[in-house]
């Protein structure tokens, strides 16, 4: 069953053409990785899909419902999905707790009490229930992204959506979130991941999308796209990003 | 020098002057702060706004007011309003309204301008991402910027808020013009009465100067706790 599916997607800023005619889709329980040059759309394209960054032709559904028609609530779409960003965008001015529990109370209507606990379970699965009371700041960028990934997950969403997550970490702090991806992926969440991080790719996703100047240039399946990626701009972005 | 100084006409009028005076000039000032801020961020939250109308017709007030001198609009006010309030209610004569309500509402839609471009300013200095996150949580514009973007953007901005009333009350002294008993104008009545001009104008320069030199290094202080840890 299709949990994601663009179909022809294009987007222009201008006479510049960020997406051109993206086609793809992500089954429930998948998980996906998207990669390619500075540049080529992949942020863009993963904001299309819970309509943060609007469309200019083609379609897109996620789990059945047309984000680009008129009709769509997007408040409701986007609860649904869970999204991180490439420098977390943790709500500096309210401590752990809230942060977890904000949008579980004004957006699901849950009580103050459920959200709490969710948020503290949650917490605890990523590790850092200690750290409840403190402030974004006060958290260093592993951290800081750990609890945005809880902080999508007490959403309960129907997929994850990543953008980059531990492109802005020091290196020591990149394993940590990872590792927190990892398990989602083997508990069954729906991902789609933007990153360069092959050895996350290696080890947990089902197919690769490499993307440039805007076009999904393949959209292959981990061992296969590892094995011997069709293309040769493919081929020449692997080997730039596996040396380092 | 100070020989002809009379300091017993000041000791004399300490209890007009504060109980009377002060009192109407903190009144007036904590009421348009209130006002000001409320109608201030409104105003910002439309200049900041998508819609071409809204932020048209907030710029568009901004620009007005912030063109014409201050005390112009009090007195411009004070004798508009009886009419206008005349014509809203069909009354057959100009209704008399309280000079301390007048003066409320006029410092209320003036220092709403001021409040309005620091609220705006706090508003564009925070991070994209912010906006983006709130909505990806699913939260409307309107949660994403109750609970998100004010929140951050009136905490950044106390510290230039807290100035601005310190200049709001300093500006209150204008209602003068009105022959209105604040501060200042309690203590022009006294020196007109007692024919101590030197002493009250003196006297008056200095407890504003104290109390807003106060004011703005509590303002200093505070400015380091409210910080949002970054
Ligand atoms: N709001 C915008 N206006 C104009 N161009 C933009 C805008 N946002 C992104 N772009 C351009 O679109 C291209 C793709 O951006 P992006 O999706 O962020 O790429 P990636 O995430 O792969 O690095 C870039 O060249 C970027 O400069
Ligand atoms: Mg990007």
């Amino acid at each position: 069953m299709s949990m994601i599916t663009l179909r022809d997607v294009s987007k222009t800023y201008g006479d510049f053409r960020v997406l051109s005619g993206c086609s793809t889709s992500v089954s429930k329980g998948e998980v996906v990785v998207v990669c390619g040059p500075s540049g080529s759309g992949k942020s863009t394209l993963i904001k299309t899909i819970n309509g943060l960054e609007p469309i200019d032709s083609g379609n897109i559904t996620v789990d059945g419902t047309a984000v680009s028609s008129p009709t769509t609530n997007l408040p409701l779409l986007r609860a649904k999905v869970g999204m991180v960003f490439q420098h977390f965008e943790l709500f500096p001015h309210l401590n752990i707790r809230e942060n977890l529990a904000l949008a579980q109370i004004k957006v699901l209507k849950r009580p103050r009490d459920t959200a709490l606990e969710k948020g503290a379970a949650l917490l605890e699965r990523v590790g850092l229930s200690a750290h409840a009371e403190k402030f974004p700041g006060q958290l260093s960028g592993g951290q800081q992204q750990r609890v945005a990934i809880a902080r999508a997950l007490a959403m309960d969403p129907i997929a994850m959506l990543f953008d980059e997550p531990t492109s802005a970490l020091d290196p020591e702090m990149i394993n940590e979130v990872l590792d927190v991806m990892v398990e989602l992926a083997r508990d069954g969440m729906t991902m789609m991941v933007v990153t360069h991080e092959m050895g996350f790719a290696r080890k947990v996703a089902n197919r690769v999308i490499f993307m440039d100047r805007g076009e999904i240039v393949e959209d292959a399946d981990k061992n296969e796209f590892f094995g011997k990626p069709r293309s040769e701009r493919a081929q020449q972005f692997l080997s730039k990003i596996l040396v380092h | 020098m100070l020989s002809g100084f009379d300091f017993q006409t000041i000791v004399n009028a300490l209890p007009y002057l504060f109980l009377t005076g002060m009192t109407f000039t903190l009144t007036l000032t904590l009421f348009a702060t209130i006002g000001g801020m409320i109608f201030g961020t409104l105003l910002a939250v439309m200049r900041s706004s998508d819609n071409r109308i809204l932020s048209g017709i907030a710029g568009g007030y901004v620009n007005l007011l912030r063109s014409l001198p201050l005390v112009l609009v009090i007195f411009w006010f004070y004798f508009l309003v009886p009419f206008l309030a005349q014509w809203l209610t069909g009354s057959s004569s100009p209704v008399r309204v309280d000079p301390f309500w007048s003066s409320v509402i006029t410092f209320t839609l003036f220092e709403a301008c001021y409040f309005c471009e620091i609220v705006r300013s706090g508003i564009q200095s925070l991070p994209r991402g912010q906006t983006l996150a709130a909505s990806a949580l699913g939260m409307t514009d309107r949660q994403a910027l109750i609970y998100v973007i004010l929140p951050q953007a009136l905490r950044n901005m106390l510290p230039l808020i807290l100035t601005q009333t310190i200049i709001l009350f300093q500006d209150t002294s204008l209602v003068y013009v009105l022959s209105i008993t604040d501060f200042l104008g309690a203590a022009a009545k006294i020196a007109q009465r007692d024919g101590r001009l030197l002493e009250m104008y003196v006297f008056a320069a200095f407890v504003y100067f104290v109390i807003s030199l106060i004011a703005s290094q509590a303002v200093k202080r505070l400015q380091k706790r409210v910080a949002i840890i970054r």
